[in-house]
């Protein structure tokens, strides 16, 4: 087991114009679960294949544990991957597929059953064991990947998507185990994916990257709560955070029309763009006039889609609650999400009175 | 969708198999008759009772002209053309194909165009001066000399190629966490796994390599290296001018010549198929 | 004008820059021995060289020279051979032969296979059969084919000649041009049309069901329907079968000449691979086979550019 620390790392294919990784670091404690989250072309993979010796770094420094291991076979590494299509050897039998990278490293035979027997039993595959891949389920497919990685009790286990491939049900089944998993084995790894609720769902600490950098890196419910920029805002959360263009003057803020007093001083003066997240908007006698466009039931609650002077907005409702074509919403202050419209970075305030805003129209 | 019979389908399919078949039915049928009844009754469309004579003389008649020639012999020189190339194809195709696919090497590229601009000349088009540097080498009349020259395409390195492009990516990959480095890799994983693909291809080669005619024929003046394919040829210069031809001969001949590549594919069309179809992408 | 010389010149520079141009990595991932991959390339290289390059190097080579017949040196004539192989009259016939004899059996046996390939994809029942029996017929040699041909048109048991008489015609293989000629093409289609069913079927049974059944519910007419969603949906494999029937008429069909022919090339239709052959082995001329050769292999090499550019157009997108 092992701590992992990337330096300064870049990546450049050969050939691109422009670097697909830039400039990423990140420390990731023994023991500690990371999952890498953002859309697809971020760069997220390739920064777990630069971790697992499959890609090449073009600059910077890839440490697990006291080692750098930039120049290391990925056999070497002291690794375990789980890939999307799961990379089995079809022509292998479940039990032979898990003792195949033992078996290169000379472990002792005795070793190799004791292992593979031992994973069998932890996820369920014993009945399984002499089967051939194409005679098992996704989910078993999957099983057999993870058993794979386990026997090896690697310093690090990679995981490369490894949920994408199975139904939606099946999915949160085996987030829970894989999450399980790590905890029981305590072993440091790293998870890719493009599904938000996954990463929420499984990591210690989320790293949201978009375009090949690290928008920001935290506990699941800081970047929630907290979102750096609006890529992360309108990437983490479902419904996405509502992003609306606003204007500040002094202690108060002008969408289209309308004004809301922030309470407090803001940082800014002029355009930026302010960020509501859908359960934070509620139904008041004044306030946002809200137009509703159409309704999602999702049982639990309800979302509302509609416009203020134009500008769409998501709210988040009980179901209970009675609707009108045209309502009046408010916002408790401290709950407005303030963001540089040019740069997209979150204008740091103060989180200290929550009291409820009354808007003047 | 609807499973309708239609008869006008297939009338048109039994016209067209039978227009297809009938000859082969027919040299079948024929070489079991003697040269006489051939030669008054003509083609035959019923067995007749002298197959077995007319076989037995075929295939271990001392014929040609220095006598050392039987069709039993001709079979066997064709089956070592066949299997010989079919093998020797593999091998090499297989190999070449695996380095251009899974190293990353100086020069890869000239490699491949090197290798496949083979695929554009056809040996019909060069045969004069390979013969040359066949008798240079001194491989005329040789099993080598037979063999090699064919196995100057690169026709089973694209199949494998294409084969071995459509491998998963991962796979390789979790082979080299799993510590297991080129060789291992290929006896490990790729072997087992081209196992459908490689039966395809030795069928398709070996009906290509027993089919083969030009090369041959120029190839071996010594009869003890004839193939059936210049047996064929040799009994039709034969039979110009005889009175009764020994049309159940020659057709015995053709039999013993067509009938191991159609068993071969026949009975494993679904291979064949599979190979010859979905390796031309 | 400078124009005009851009637009000649655009496709020749854009295909230079694909041909040298650096291919995508096969893998993602590939192993980094300096020696390994020569290793394994080592067996095929070496075939390569003896057996594809030199003798082609030499065919150009020799083909600009005349050699004495008496193995005494040669003498280099630059073009000749080739304006001598040109200018003949008997050339350009024999070339004339070759161009109809191919466009012929490439639209036979095309037209043939894909109507057969068409109703078996429609019948469900007795297609493997169908399949088996036309399979078999693909296995058969050349020159197997040539003898068992020469045998139906046997002046004495052949029943197509038996046939002919009956309409009063005095049918002559191996002796009269048309009717060596009309031989040959039959038994190169018959060869050839198994090929052709195969791929048209497994073609056909490659388009999705979806798409059948949405031409079903778009079009009520069934040849309007097959004309105008289903063919297209062919035209790939198509092109791939136009040009290996092409080349199957230029170079495979050898055998079957050869044994119709029989070496007496005098009355009898050949085309230019067997005058290659006949020049240089009965001839003697290897100089002029060899310009012959030359220019065999500049009209095959068109063919199989064609057919690369294909190839990589499906490899791409398929």
């Amino acid at each position: 087991m092992a701590a992992i620390t990337i330096t300064n790392v870049s990546k450049t294919y050969p050939g691109a114009s422009a670097p697909s990784i830039t400039d990423i670091n990140l420390t990731i404690a023994d023991g500690e679960f990371i999952v890498l989250v953002g859309p697809s072309g971020c760069g997220k993979s390739t920064l777990l294949r630069m971790v697992a010796g499959l890609e090449d770094i073009t600059a910077g420094e890839v440490k697990i544990g006291d080692r750098v291991v930039n120049k290391v076979d990925p056999a070497d590494r002291d690794i375990a991957m789980v890939f999307q299509n799961y990379a089995l050897y079809p022509h292998m039998s479940v039990r032979e597929n898990m003792a195949y990278g033992l078996k290169n490293r000379k472990t002792p035979k005795a070793e190799i059953e004791a292992r593979v027997a031992e994973a069998a039993r932890m996820l369920e595959l014993g009945p399984y064991l002499d089967r051939k891949p194409r005679a098992l389920s996704g989910g078993q497919r999957q099983r057999v990947a993870m058993g794979r990685a386990v026997v090896r009790q690697p310093a690090a286990f990679l995981f490369d998507e490894p949920l994408s491939n199975l139904d939606a049900k099946l999915r949160v089944s085996m987030r829970g185990e894989i999450r399980r998993l790590q905890k029981r084995l305590a072993t440091t790894s790293l998870y890719v994916t493009h599904d938000q609720l996954e990463a929420m769902t499984l990591a210690d600490r989320l790293v949201v990257l978009n375009a090949g950098r690290i928008e920001q890196v935290g506990a699941p419910l800081e970047i929630y709560h907290r979102p750096a920029t609006t890529f992360v805002a309108s990437f983490i959360g479902s419904p996405a955070m509502n992003l609306l263009d606003a204007e500040v003057d002094g202690n108060r803020l002008r969408i289209g029309g309308h004004v809301i007093e922030t309470g407090r001083a803001v940082p800014a003066h002029g355009a930026v763009t302010l960020g509501i997240r859908a359960e934070d908007l509620h139904i008041s006698a004044t306030g946002l006039p809200f137009k509703v466009d159409f309704v999602e039931e999702l049982g639990a609650q309800r979302l509302v889609h509609g416009s203020i002077d134009g500008q769409a907005l998501v709210l988040s409702l009980d179901p209970k609650t009675p609707l009108q074509y045209e309502m009046c919403l408010s916002v408790i202050s401290d709950k407005l999400h303030l963001f540089d419209t040019i740069s997209g970075k979150r204008l740091e305030q103060a989180h200290t009175i929550p009291t409820l805003t009354p808007v003047l129209a | 969708m609807m499973n309708r019979i239609r008869p006008l389908d297939h009338l048109i399919l039994i016209l067209g198999t039978l227009f297809m078949v009938m000859p082969v039915v027919v040299a079948m049928m024929t070489s079991t008759h003697t040269a006489v009844e051939i030669h008054t009754g003509g083609l035959q469309l019923l067995p007749g009772n002298d197959g077995y004579e007319t076989y037995h003389t075929v295939l271990t008649r001392q014929g040609g002209f220095t006598g050392q020639v039987t069709g039993a012999r001709m079979v066997m020189n064709s089956l070592i053309l066949g299997l010989g190339f079919a093998a020797g194809k593999i091998v090499l195709s297989m190999a070449a194909a695996y380095a251009l696919v899974y190293f990353r090497f100086r020069f890869a590229t000239l490699m491949f165009w090197v290798i496949f601009t083979t695929l554009l000349l056809p040996l019909e088009v060069r045969i004069m001066p390979s013969y040359q540097v066949m008798s240079q080498l001194g491989l005329l009349n040789s099993y080598t000399g037979l063999i090699l020259p064919l196995l100057a395409s690169a026709t089973g390195t694209f199949y494998f190629r294409q084969f071995f492009k459509s491998i998963p990516d991962e796979l390789l990959e979790a082979a080299r966490i799993d510590g297991a480095g080129p060789v291992k890799f290929f006896i490990d994983v790729i072997l087992p796994l081209s196992k459908t693909m490689m039966a395809a291809i030795f069928i398709i080669m070996f009906v290509y390599g027993w089919n083969q005619y030009l090369w041959p024929m120029l190839m071996t003046t010594d009869e003890r290296f004839f193939t059936l394919m210049r047996g064929i040829k040799q009994i039709l210069q034969v039979w110009v001018g005889s009175q009764i031809p020994d049309y159940n001969e020659a057709f015995a001949l053709a039999v013993l010549a067509l009938l191991p590549p159609v068993l071969v594919v026949v009975v494993f069309q679904r291979w064949f198929i599979k190979g010859l179809t979905e390796s031309d992408k | 004008m400078t124009d005009a010389t851009q637009t000649a010149s655009g496709p020749i520079r854009r295909w230079i820059a694909r041909a040298t141009a650096r291919p995508e990595p096969a893998k993602r991932v590939q192993f980094d021995r300096p020696l390994l991959p020569w290793l394994f390339l080592a067996p095929q290289l070496a075939v390569i060289f003896v057996f594809f390059y030199w003798p082609s190097a030499q065919a150009i080579s020799s083909s600009f020279y005349i050699e004495d017949p008496f193995g005494f040196g040669a003498t280099f004539v630059g073009f000749d051979n080739y304006t001598d192989a040109l200018g003949s009259a008997e050339y350009r016939h024999i070339a004339g032969f070759t161009a109809m004899f191919t466009v012929l059996v490439t639209a036979f046996s095309l037209g043939i296979g894909l109507l057969l390939a068409v109703k078996a994809d429609q019948v469900i029942r007795a297609r493997s059969t169908y399949r088996t029996a036309l399979i078999s017929v693909y296995a058969i040699a050349p020159p197997v084919a040539g003898l068992i041909g020469m045998m139906l048109f046997d002046q004495h048991i052949g029943p197509f000649v038996k046939l002919a008489a009956w309409f009063g015609l005095d049918m002559k293989v191996g002796l009269n041009y048309f009717d060596t000629a009309f031989a040959m093409i039959l038994v190169s289609v018959w060869k050839q049309v198994p090929y052709n069913f195969i791929f048209i079927l497994s073609g056909l049974q490659s388009i999705p069901q979806s798409v059948r059944e949405a031409a079903l519910i778009d079009c009520k007419n069934g040849a309007r329907r097959f004309f105008t969603a289903i063919l297209p949906l062919l035209a790939p494999t198509a092109f791939f079968l136009l040009i290996i029937n092409i080349t199957y008429a230029l170079f495979d069909t050898f055998a079957v000449i050869d044994v119709m022919v029989k070496d007496k090339a005098a009355n009898n239709p050949i085309t230019l691979v067997y005058k290659v052959y006949l020049d240089g082995f009965r001839g003697n001329d290897i100089g002029g086979s060899s310009a012959q050769s030359v220019i065999l292999m500049l009209v095959v090499l068109v063919l199989t550019l064609v057919q690369f550019r294909w190839l990589e157009r499906r490899v791409h997108y398929g």
